[in-house]
């Protein structure tokens, strides 16, 4: 981990973003503080993405701000990282794929290739290490995907709809990662639109819907006292779009 | 040993490692393969450039050079040769009428291919990685080595299109080359020569070797396209 200043809180001041003059996202604005673990809910459409991409820089907002407590790169290592929902792994060994990663924070030689290994063998992909990234099982690549994010240690993991596309064991195995990074001081913050998972991984919720922020709660709150209708037609099962 | 007409002459001369033969299978292979490593060492990260940065008049660029891949090999010789020629602007470098020129002539003939082709392979893995690569912190400059590396099986392909292209063309080489004997005198032109002066033993065992390459080319660029379709690399 870092010594420098904490990149968080981590501010997103009325954030819109439109596309030529359609505004899919509406004056959001929330505040990531350090330590808890954010699960961004909503249906298909709310925005959940979009804020994610905001936020980790790769969209810039139409209207408001996105401010971190600190600068958010150090030399060239990115401190947040995104997950994307369906993993995009270069055609290579899953070794190399790690590497690469490191190669861009500007890590040396010797050094990525160490970080590489020891990254593979915690999340237990070192029998893997030298298989090609793109021929491996959709839950073992999400697993080097997160494991190729965690090896720049990022204090802040942005992960966008991460098992959507996953079966319940490898949903598993990615939601037992995050909690082991979550203890290591990662700053987690997710979409889904599974209640499930947000039950098993929030502490707190940013329920969206059509591209506005409803409601953000604590997640025991959330889910016994809703206050919107739309939040409580969600945790209900109803339908929403 | 008997030969039984021009073709089994033509065997003989390819079976015997003919010295006028190999030296003009040599020299033809020299030219085209410095003109394909020329070629790759431009149009391959020029081509992916292309492929990542948006900037003003880049579709007229991207038209130009796929227009180029249609250069007739004439055109291109006529316009090197403008340019060696004693009067032409690099007439003081004594060019004309050496495998320099022929190079040159080949090179120009293989650019818009390699330029064009490696464009497209580039652009569509660009759209694929071009977000997590920016998430992970790498430019767009910095993606180019990343791109080229990963669309590799299919650029394999491309230069190889190169070669043949280049390898099978006359007209440039003729032009520029002036087909002389021991010194400028490739299969293509020694083709054309011996065909029309009647000695069809060597135009047939340069042409059995031109085909034999020709067909060696095609099965490493589908073995090419066969790895690249399996991600094995």
């Amino acid at each position: 981990m870092t010594t420098a200043a904490p990149i968080l809180p981590l501010v997103l001041d009325r954030l819109s973003f439109a596309v030529r003059g359609k505004n899919l996202l509406h004056e959001v604005s929330l505040t990531l503080e350090p330590g808890r673990r954010t699960v961004i809910l909503g249906p298909n459409g709310a925005g959940k993405s979009l804020l994610l991409r905001l936020a980790h820089g790769l969209l810039q907002p139409t209207g408001g701000r996105v401010v971190w407590a600190a600068a958010d790169r150090l030399g060239h290592r990115p401190r947040h990282a995104l997950l994307f929902q369906r993993p995009v792994l270069l055609r290579r060994s899953a070794r190399a794929n790690v590497i690469h990663a490191l190669a861009l924070a500007g890590h040396g030689y010797r050094e990525r290739r160490k970080r590489a290994d020891s990254t593979l063998a915690k999340f237990g992909l070192t029998g893997l290490a030298e298989r090609q990234a793109t021929v491996l099982s959709g839950g073992e690549q999400q697993l080097l995907a997160l494991a190729r994010a965690a090896a720049q240690e990022p204090e802040v993991l942005f992960l966008d709809e991460p098992t959507a596309a996953l079966d319940p064991a490898a949903t598993a195995e990615i939601e037992a990662m995050l909690d082991n990074l979550h203890a290591d001081r990662v700053r987690i913050v997710m979409t889904t639109h599974d209640l499930g998972q947000a039950r098993r991984m929030a502490d707190e919720i940013a329920f969206m819907h059509r591209g506005r922020l409803i409601e953000a709660t604590p997640a025991a709150d959330f889910f016994s006292r809703p206050v919107s209708p739309e939040a409580r037609a969600f945790i209900e099962g109803k339908l929403l779009w | 040993m008997e030969s039984s007409g021009p073709f089994g002459l033509a065997l003989q001369l390819i079976w015997q490692a003919d010295p006028a033969l190999v030296e003009i299978v040599v020299l033809s292979l020299r030219v085209t393969g410095t003109a394909l490593l020329i070629a790759a060492a431009i149009g391959l990260p020029l081509g992916a450039v292309l492929g990542i940065a948006r900037f003003w008049g880049r579709g007229a660029i991207i038209v130009v050079w796929s227009a180029l891949m249609g250069l007739p090999p004439v055109v291109a010789g006529l316009v090197v040769y403008l340019l060696l020629s004693r009067s032409g602007p690099l007439g003081g470098l004594g060019l004309l009428f050496t495998p320099t020129a022929m190079i040159i002539a080949q090179t120009a003939l293989i650019l818009p291919i390699v330029v064009s082709l490696t464009r497209q392979v580039v652009e569509d893995l660009w759209q694929r990685y071009a977000d997590q690569l920016r998430s992970l912190g790498s430019s767009s400059w910095r993606a180019v080595p990343t791109l080229l590396w990963d669309g590799r099986l299919t650029l394999v392909t491309v230069l190889l299109a190169g070669f043949g292209r280049a390898s099978a063309e006359v007209g440039a080489v003729l032009i520029v080359g002036g087909n002389i004997a021991g010194h400028t005198r490739t299969m293509t032109t020694a083709i054309a020569l011996e065909t029309s002066r009647g000695a069809l033993a060597l135009a047939l065992a340069l042409g059995i070797i031109l085909l034999a390459l020709t067909l060696v080319l095609n099965a490493l660029a589908h073995l090419a396209s066969r790895l690249d379709r399996s991600h094995i690399g």
